[in-house]
């Protein structure tokens, strides 16, 4: 994998200096550190720059990379998976090719197929392709997500790359945070693409294709998560269904473990993980190797799953222990390689396994994401089927109880606890049909964690986040079923906005290393849309095609083992000790109020409680972690803007 | 005696839900549940902070927001422990 990075000219007084494009570099070292190129347009319309990690084409495939004769430029963040096949195709249509690199397919893919050659890239990628015939610029982005890609306009320049802080030193000042991007993270966990932290910088959103022509800028959707209406669905038995998933994913793990360089994988003991590592075990004959999180924090911790795992597919295994003081001292560091406000430390973990990951030798992971919202496998699903169901006859006293299935904490209090469970689970039940139903009480529990705002920063905010993202879903989302629509709103908010960035890229690209995910092949992903929502969810057992595929490859109990959502520690990674001094600094009086985003005296109060031991709600886990993470990208990126910039790519900002 | 412990109450329910110090952002027959003051966890902070203070243990049929949903509520439920207690 790599880094992106470059400007282009929005008007035709303006000339690109190549010392700017080089500027962008440094901050982005980590992404590619095996070498650097750069491209400067003879008429200085554009400059692209690239940081190199090698994996495909060790030593041919320096970018940025041209077409044969030299019109065409990209430079690439990313794999294409097919690039085999393709090359092929293109081959026999009379391309020649100076490098056996997937880069190369997609200046003779575009040359051949125009924008469309986007449609046929199976792959994690950002773009940015320079065709000086036409002096136009694409910016592209995978269709989920996967891989970041940045842009803010200057002035007469447009400025892109993969990550925010290599946009930073050719910005004339420090960035501002965006308060309705705060409103949105307290909300979603994340700001809602194409916005980021901070205002005025966007995202490329996943699936999009940004083109810059004539200085005007252009934005289109080329592919997008989609589901039938009413009838659409596949036909077939369960097993020949089942059957069908299986060879596809078979295929998507394969074309993945495609490299020059050795594949590992993570493996975290679920389901997600365990089937895939048993994919690649069916389908590689290489040693595999596997790497593991276990946590101190017993409740927490899979450790005995992993082994289970390791013991039955006969697979080598390298795990960290995860220590409370660890994601204390790690928390800066990791906020700093998300650049973002986040309201868990779930990242820091996955940071310090891509860390071991490096450490082994590898530059390669496949990863589980995806399958819980493809093959339908999250908690939230189940509660909203449950509520769907609840709603058909709301005075129901038992409908709600079926809600103890999936927060057995619940069961403690005995059946006193039903007038509590009705009350937080019946939040828009008069409207089951409004978009967002399946998400309600999620949003509505993180959001609560606005009770830290500042009066400024509430005042600051006119549209609610709530009813900003339904006003811009799809016109055809309505007309989906309602699992559905719960599918969408989590690939669209959490999974791309949160899961494959600030817990997923950034993670790993903070270390140098590519994560690689089969179950987001838009081809299990589209073949997964089509099917009926009872194949996903059988009643309330979750992805349930996806186990009929694996069932003769996983032990049983793995197969029907209850799903544990990863989770960190929160509070406890920073109070069960004394915490790391910065934490009382980024949260003193002083720092809160003369940033301005959250009101000083309540805070106080959270972090008393906190310090206490007696925080339990996740409403005070979420809260002190989104403050905590706000304030540290205030730091980083506003205040220490100059310093920040200097030190970029020399040595990451230490804890302390 | 009543008075007191009311104030006790508030003063947790003030400072450890609503994160403040300032009394007219809680009425004493507010319900805890309507006003979005806890979540679903919250209910388990509540139970703690009473079995800690007052000495006596909260019954799992007593889990009621008759019982723990106001700070009306609470101090009744409270004193009715208390008053069977002594």
């Amino acid at each position: 994998m790599c880094g992106i990075c470059g400007i282009a000219a929005l008007s035709l007084e303006s000339k690109i200096k190549e010392s700017d494009v080089r500027s962008m570099l440094p901050p982005l070292r980590h992404r590619g550190p095996d070498g650097i190129g750069v491209y400067l347009d003879p008429f200085q319309r554009i400059g692209l720059g690239h940081t190199r990690l090698s994996i495909i084409d060790l030593t041919g495939g320096a970018q940025p990379m041209h077409n044969e004769d030299k019109t065409i430029w990209v430079s690439f963040n990313g794999e294409i998976f097919n690039y085999v096949e393709l090359r092929k195709t293109l081959l026999k249509e009379g391309h020649s090719f100076y490098t056996h690199s997937d880069t190369e397919v997609i200046v003779h893919a575009y040359e051949q197929y125009g924008d469309d050659f986007v449609h046929h890239l199976n792959g994690q990628f950002a773009i940015a392709l320079w065709d000086s015939n036409r002096q136009r610029l694409l910016l592209v982005r995978d269709r989920v997500g996967i891989l970041p890609l940045f842009y803010t306009r200057q002035g007469d320049r447009l400025l892109f790359a993969s990550e925010i802080k290599a946009l930073l030193p050719q910005l004339s000042e420090a960035p501002r945070i965006s308060p309705a991007s705060l409103d949105q993270i307290f909300t979603f966990w994340a700001p809602q693409s194409p916005n980021t932290l901070f205002e005025d910088i966007f995202e490329v959103s996943p699936g999009r294709m940004l083109v810059l022509e004539s200085g005007r800028l252009q934005e289109s959707t080329y592919w997008d998560w989609n589901f039938p209406v009413q009838d659409g669905y596949l036909k077939g038995s369960d097993t020949e269904l089942a059957e069908q998933l299986y060879d596809l994913l078979a295929d998507a793990t394969s074309i993945r473990l495609r490299a020059d360089v050795p594949v590992g994988a993570y493996l975290s003991g679920g389901l997600d993980s365990s089937a895939l590592v048993a994919l690649i075990r069916g389908h590689s004959d290489a040693p595999l190797k596997t790497f593991s999180i276990g946590f101190e924090e017993q409740s927490l911790d899979e450790s005995a799953f992993q082994k289970q795992m390791i013991d039955y597919l006969g697979v080598e295994n390298s795990r960290i222990l995860c220590h409370n003081r660890d994601i204390a001292e790690e928390f800066p560091a990791t906020v700093f390689n998300a650049e973002t406000a986040i309201l868990r430390t779930a990242p820091s973990p996955m940071r310090q396994l891509s860390g071991l990951v490096r450490a082994s030798g590898y530059k390669v992971v496949l990863t589980g994401e995806g399958a819980d919202e493809a093959l339908g496998g999250y908690d939230l699903f189940k509660e909203d089927k449950i509520r769907q169901f609840w709603a058909r006859y709301p005075s129901s006293e038992w409908r709600p109880l079926l809600l103890k299935v999936l927060y057995p904490y619940l069961e403690t209090s005995g059946t006193q606890a039903k007038t509590y469970l009705q009350n937080y689970y019946s939040i828009g039940l008069d409207n089951p049909n409004q978009p967002g139903f399946s998400h309600l009480t999620r949003w509505f529990t993180t959001a609560q964690c606005k009770v830290f705002f500042s009066k400024e920063l509430n005042f600051a905010l006119r549209e609610g986040a709530v009813a900003r993202l339904t006003k811009q879903l799809p016109p055809a989302f309505e007309h989906w079923h309602s699992f559905n629509r719960a599918q969408y709103l989590e690939a669209k908010t959490l999974m791309s906005g949160y899961l494959l960035c600030s817990q997923g890229d950034r993670m790993l690209m903070a270390n140098s290393v590519e994560g690689r995910f089969p179950f987001l092949d838009h081809r299990v992903i589209e073949f997964a849309n089509r099917l009926n929502p009872r194949l996903k969810m059988r009643v309330l057992n979750e992805k349930y095609l996806f186990k009929q595929a694996m069932k003769n490859y996983l032990p049983r109990q793995i197969i029907e083992r209850h799903k544990q959502p990863y989770r960190a520690p929160d509070i406890p990674a920073f109070f069960s000790t004394n915490p790391p001094a910065y934490v009382d600094d980024m949260l003193s009086e002083e720092k809160l109020k003369r940033y301005g985003y959250f009101d000083a005296q309540k805070v106080g109060f959270l972090l008393k409680k906190a310090r206490r031991g007696s925080s339990i709600a996740y409403k005070d886990n979420m809260a002190l972690v989104g403050v905590l993470s706000t304030q540290l990208c205030h730091y980083f990126f506003i205040e220490q803007f100059s310093q920040t910039i200097r030190e970029a790519g020399t040595a990451y900002p230490s804890s302390t | 005696m009543t008075i007191n412990m009311k104030k006790t109450i508030r003063k947790y329910i003030l400072e450890n839900l609503l994160f403040t110090d300032d009394e007219s952002t809680l009425q004493d027959d507010e319900s805890f549940l309507d006003g979005g003051i806890i979540d679903s966890t919250g209910v388990m902070e509540i139970i703690l902070f009473i079995e800690e203070s007052f000495g006596f243990r909260v019954n799992d049929d007593e889990m009621l927001p008759a019982n723990l949903d106001s700070v009306n509520n609470l101090a009744t439920f409270i004193q009715r422990k208390q008053s069977i207690a002594a």
